[in-house]
């Protein structure tokens, strides 16, 4: 609550700010016009570096766009600067996911050497249009009208920027906190579990680079009309790599950090392109000197940037503003159930499957199934192959040779979320989880296929309604698991054995018809285990095939209906725990031995 | 049985991965010229373990190398140049580098401080693994599992270490390849180098070592001479796992 | 375009292109070493040509003092950390190597007279001042976040190209240069008339490519280079320090580029800004070999070169817009053909 005060007076506060500045301070509206273009920019940095774990030095391009197309077509043929606002938007979309889809699919180092490029081309290109008028620039561009009345001065068109800006925040933090937000989140460090668990991440990748192309561009619009005048020289590639330093230092985890950074770097600016030509004795941009060596520091010292660090000083001064860790979980109507086949119906039937890495065979023609309503275990030595198994069943890491077949259809070829759609869901020996997120966010990123607002319903709230469902689903997932009193600690700071039990809860929330399990009693303590096993139990009677990779014997005898013995990436046997038990060739695998 | 000196005394060793400990004061004594075997199941910490005392992760307790203490501070390179060699479970070796490159790499810390004889080494090490030399200009990709063990102890036979740490080196491989690879181990000894072998293969680890140690769930459950434990029904029960049907 | 004007800017190109060449091969080299994308590259360039215009100007150059500056922030860190480590014993060196180095280049330059000294004595000297520039840079600001993720040293890289940028103003003013040519004089070849400074170029591109060539192939440090850029933790083990490593591909890049800068300093006006679009037009090369392959990226930055020379000649105005968006084909084929999902950079 007292985040909302906070968070009011500071709006009144932009609200009253040209009203009681004198007309003698002109200078500072102007500074706070600067502050909210370049804030704007900075946000769709936030969501892109921040949250989403990519970067672009091309942002300043995308701010030319918006400026270009409004002073073009406004000038040259007369449009409305509202109607030039859609194209701008339309061509930025347009390059956005075509640079998008061409360097996305790579490392994430393309897409900043991508926008390097396109940066600079842009600049280039602008400079030399002579429609454009060439590095003179363009002037005469018309104001803005809003509801008839023209925006001709700093002090009106304040306005048009700080509510554009704010806008811009609001869907931000909206868009991060839904489904949509959760996937999102899981771009940086998580993208093989999103996959895994439904998720297309080039796609979520590709629209976060979008709307930060798209922040940039109001930005250039907005930009063009304040001015009514524009030359390419504020979209070269140094005010691209400026932009990004407003992110970083602010704090680019942070929507808040945006505006800190850019309130920071625009008034230092100000102040050392004053002071340092003085000092320095010659004229030139010096401060960029300033700007690097602060980048390099805030980076090594406090990587997330300013905002977290001001956050927690603030917080300890002021225990109040804290936000409460815990929360709650309203009430929902329940989400659909997937159509469960019937028990003993044979639900995945791996044929011949082969992986090889290189000259290294992994996998060599494996063959078993499962069916619905039971749990088969899948059991070795290390290194025989049983984790290498399960990528090529879930389409982690898709087999060499041979087939896997899932409620009668191939999925051998298909991508890991194709298979995920299907009923197929997983836990990772490693944990994958997102560590600094809530286990309830985490384990909603598991019900992820179960919701299909869009990201615009997300931004303007139009998908409340699902996500408390969602959100219901997942905490009641959490609490079968027996973690209830965890819904919303950070997942990384639980024990090991608890996070794979996240992992579980996780898988469930997708509502499969196989579960596929990767150890996922290690680390537990005896009652845990039992627990465990008890749950897989009601899992089994509910009609649910699960796929297990265990070491603890003792665990695997009691609960699997059938058993697999892998060794050397083979086949050893197969039969019931019992026959398992006795078998001299399980046991020799087992016992090793070098005589 | 005679005492040897002590080269390598761990006492109270912790390693924590954030707020997860994964090896809770861990006491460990390697002697000149002895094979020590460490045993237990999966996420036992036995890796952790080797990667602490290699200097690739952290630790708080207490390691003394040679009589002298062994602090965080000694960086993964220094205790190279003090004798100290690992071969990691994933064997890291340079993929698309000569079989031969990826040995002269083994002495690449001899080198930097001037020992040139490391030529000599190279036929030693190609003494014992007589497959490598056939093999000397394929590059490591191309080798199979056993050839790649093969080549990963070569590789850290090249730098002279006085302690050899080997973590699983049965992992994956045929028995007839486990075979070769732990009477190489046994060798070793012969010629001088402390081994710290660490294994699933509880058996075979227990048959070649002087000493054993058995980590569960970050502790040292057990210890004793590798006879002993080899016998103890606790070790049967515990590790070996199917339980009392054996 | 007649055949005469075709040779002359398939000349131009060779010699563009072989620059790029170079600079390609140190920003793979450094890609794949220490995970940095050398932004800052190219200032080396500029930093190198300008640097050799002072000292044939007779001047002290201001990146004379920059290396003061950085080597004394190094000697006071590392001393520091050698101290805090109980490790006392390495404070000789690491004095010596930080100060008293750049101090005893001081004395020897302003105890010269340096217009006066020969063209070979006079890159030599630029060179010892601008080289060790590259590993106290690796030091000072990419050792400390070695391990961070590949995005978070690419704006580290951002970070230290302005600071250079805005440096290499100040030391150097905005006026750009141009330094007389190793030897005066063309050459008649058939149709086409050489400059001697082309074969220069030539020439010692090639060298350098070949010496490159023989040192990771041939001696155990380029082949320990080569050991971490394939696989870090192996390298570590076998006592290859990361940060030797990381020096090491600095202080060959650092090489490389300032060598650049003084070979093709007598062939085109340098300014303090330069070296950027040159360094960039290196990594259009370097990316056509997808920041791994030498030979690929050596070829691709033929490429560059030909391209810009080409298009210099039909439409002038756009000639770095069509260079920087070769780019985007190479990445569309690239992207096409790449199948793998890249996992928690």
């Amino acid at each position: 609550m007292m985040r909302r005060a906070v968070l009011f007076a500071f709006i009144v506060l932009v609200a009253l700010l040209p009203v009681v500045l004198p007309d003698s301070a002109e200078f500072y509206v102007t500074l706070a016009n600067y502050i909210g273009l370049y804030a704007l920019v900075a946000l769709g940095l936030v969501l892109l570096t921040g949250v989403g774990g990519l970067t672009s030095f091309g942002q300043a391009a995308f701010v030319g766009v918006g400026a270009y197309a409004t002073a073009w077509l406004t000038t040259a043929f007369g449009w409305s600067p509202w109607a030039t606002l859609a194209v701008a938007l339309a061509a930025t979309t347009v390059v956005a996911l075509f640079l998008g889809f061409i360097t996305l699919r790579m490392g994430g180092h393309y897409l900043p050497l991508g926008t390097i490029a396109w940066g600079i081309s842009l600049y280039f290109l602008f400079g030399n249009i002579e429609a454009f008028g060439g590095h003179t620039g363009l002037g005469g561009i018309p104001p803005v009208s809003l509801f008839g009345m023209e925006l001709k001065n700093g002090r009106e068109f304040y306005y048009l920027i700080w509510i554009a800006l704010l806008l811009g925040v609001i869907a931000t933090q909206n868009l991060l906190d839904s489904r949509d937000g959760r996937a999102i989140r899981a771009l940086k460090g998580g993208v093989v579990m999103a996959e895994a668990m439904g998720v297309n991440t080039a796609w979520y990748k590709i629209v976060i680079f979008t709307i930060a192309a798209q922040f940039a561009c109001v930005s250039g619009w907005l930009y063009a009309h304040l001015q009514r005048f524009v030359n390419p020289t504020p979209f070269s590639l140094t005010q691209g790599i400026e932009y990004l330093f407003m992110a970083v230092i602010g704090g680019v985890g942070h929507v808040w950090g945006a505006l800190l950074g850019a309130g920071l770097v625009t008034i230092l600016k100000q102040w050392l392109q004053d002071l340092l030509p003085k000092l320095l004795g010659q004229s030139g941009n010096f401060e960029v000197i300033v700007f690097g060596l602060v980048m390099i520091f805030v980076l090594h010292r406090a990587r997330d940037g300013l905002w977290p660090v001001l956050l927690t000083r603030v917080e300890r001064l002021w225990p109040a503003l804290a936000a409460g860790a815990g929360g709650r979980v309203a009430d929902a109507e329940r989400l659909p159930r997937r159509e469960m086949p019937q028990a003993g119906e044979t639900i995945l039937e791996v044929q011949r499957v082969s992986k090889r890495f290189g000259g290294l065979t992994a996998n060599n023609a494996v063959s078993f199934t499962v069916r619905a309503g039971e749990v088969m275990a899948l059991i070795g030595p290390n290194g025989a192959g049983k984790s290498t198994m399960f990528n090529c069943v879930s389409g982690v890491n898709p087999p060499t040779e041979g087939e896997v077949r899932f409620l009668g259809q191939r999925v051998d070829r298909l991508a890991a979320r194709e298979i995920a759609r299907r009923g197929m869901s997983r836990t990772f020996q490693h944990v994958r989880l997102l560590p600094a997120m809530s286990v309830l966010d985490n384990v909603a990123i598991g019900a992820h296929l179960r919701g299909s607002r869009t990201f615009i319903h997300s931004s303007v709230r139009l998908d409340r309604d699902e996500e408390r469902r969602l959100r219901f689903e997942a905490a009641r997932q959490v609490e079968r698991v027996g973690l209830g009193e965890h819904l919303f600690d950070a997942a990384g700071s639980l024990p090991l054995g608890k996070q794979r039990i996240v992992e579980i809860a996780r898988a469930l929330a997708a509502d499969p018809c196989l579960l596929l399990l990767d150890e996922p009693a290690a680390g537990l303590r005896y009652l845990e285990k039992q627990a465990l096993a008890e749950l897989l139990r009601k899992l089994r009677a509910e009609g649910m095939g699960i796929l297990l990779v265990e070491h603890d014997m003792d665990f695997v005898m009691g609960l699997a209906d059938r058993i697999v013995v892998m060794e050397f990436g083979e086949k050893l046997a197969e039969g019931l725990p019992k026959q398992i038990q006795e078998d001299p060739k399980v046991l020799q695998a087992y016992l090793g031995g070098i005589e | 049985m005679s005492m040897r000196p002590v080269l390598l005394e761990a006492k109270d060793l912790s390693v924590s991965y954030g707020k997860v400990e994964a090896l809770h004061k861990v006491g460990l004594t390697i002697r000149e010229g002895e094979i020590v075997t460490v045993i237990g199941p999966n996420g036992a910490g036995k890796t952790t373990l080797l990667s602490c005392l290699m200097g690739l992760l952290p630790g708080r307790g207490e390691v003394s190398y040679v009589g002298r203490p062994l602090g965080n501070d000694f960086e993964v390179e220094e205790r190279v140049g003090l004798g100290l060699t690992l071969v990691p479970e994933k064997r890291e070796l340079f993929a698309d580098m000569s079989v031969a490159d990826n040995l002269l790499l083994g002495a690449f810390d001899r080198y930097r401080r001037g020992d040139r004889a490391y030529r000599e080494t190279l036929a030693e090490v190609y003494g014992i693994f007589p497959r490598l030399r056939e093999r000397a200009e394929q590059t490591a990709g191309t080798l199979s599992g056993g050839e790649r063990q093969m080549l990963a102890m070569g590789r850290a036979l090249m730098a002279k270490p006085k302690l050899l740490m080997l973590d699983e080196p049965s992992l994956g491989l045929a028995p007839l390849i486990i075979r070769e690879i732990f009477r190489t181990v046994a060798r070793l000894r012969e010629m001088g180098v402390s081994v710290l072998l660490v294994e699933q293969n509880a058996r075979a680890a227990l048959q070649v070592a002087d000493y054993g140690y058995v980590l569960e769930t970050g502790e040292v459950s057990l210890e004793g001479p590798s006879a002993e434990l080899a016998n103890d029904p606790r070790v049967i029960e515990a590790y070996l796992g199917l339980g009392g049907k054996h | 375009m007649d055949f005469q004007i075709a040779l002359l800017l398939g000349q131009d190109g060779l010699t563009n292109g072989a620059i790029y060449a170079l600079l390609a091969l140190a920003l793979v080299l450094v890609f794949a070493v220490t995970r940095v994308i050398f932004i800052p590259q190219g200032e080396f360039v500029a930093y190198g040509a300008l640097t050799l215009a002072t000292l044939q100007a007779g001047q002290l150059p201001a990146t004379l003092w920059l290396i003061l500056a950085l080597g004394a922030a190094v000697a006071a860190l590392d001393g520091a950390q050698a101290l805090r480590h109980g490790a006392a014993r390495k404070l000789p060196r690491i004095l010596a190597l930080n100060l008293a180095v750049p101090l005893a280049l001081w004395f020897l330059l302003a105890s010269t007279d340096l217009a006066g000294l020969p063209l070979v004595a006079q890159v030599l000297l630029a060179l010892a001042v601008v080289v060790p520039l590259g590993p106290m840079i690796y030091r000072l600001a990419y050792q400390p976040i070695a391990e961070a993720p590949v995005l978070i040293l690419l704006i580290v890289s951002v970070a230290v190209h302005v600071v250079l940028i805005g440096l290499g103003l100040l030391f150097f003013g905005a006026e750009g240069t141009r330094t007389p040519a190793f030897s005066e004089g063309t050459l008649e070849l058939g149709a086409t008339t050489l400059q001697y400074q082309t074969l220069w170029i030539l020439a010692i591109s090639a060298i350098l490519i070949v010496a490159l060539y023989a040192f990771f192939g041939r001696s155990i440090y380029g082949k320990a280079l080569r050991a971490t850029a394939l696989n870090r933790t192996g390298a570590r083990l076998m006592g290859i320090s990361t940060t030797m490593a990381g020096k090491l591909s600095f202080t060959l890049a650092a090489l490389i580029g300032a060598f650049s800068g003084i070979l093709i300093s007598p062939i085109t006006t340098l300014y303090y800004d330069s070296g950027f679009l040159i360094g960039l037009k290196g990594f259009v090369g370097a990316i056509i070999g997808g920041l791994a392959s030498y030979p690929v990226a050596a070829a691709g930055a033929l490429l560059v070169g030909f391209l810009e020379s080409y298009s210099s000649f039909y439409a002038s105005a756009f000639k770095e817009v069509i260079v920087f968006t070769l780019i985007i084909p190479v990445l569309l084929w690239r992207s096409l053909t790449t199948h793998h999902s890249e996992e928690d950079e």
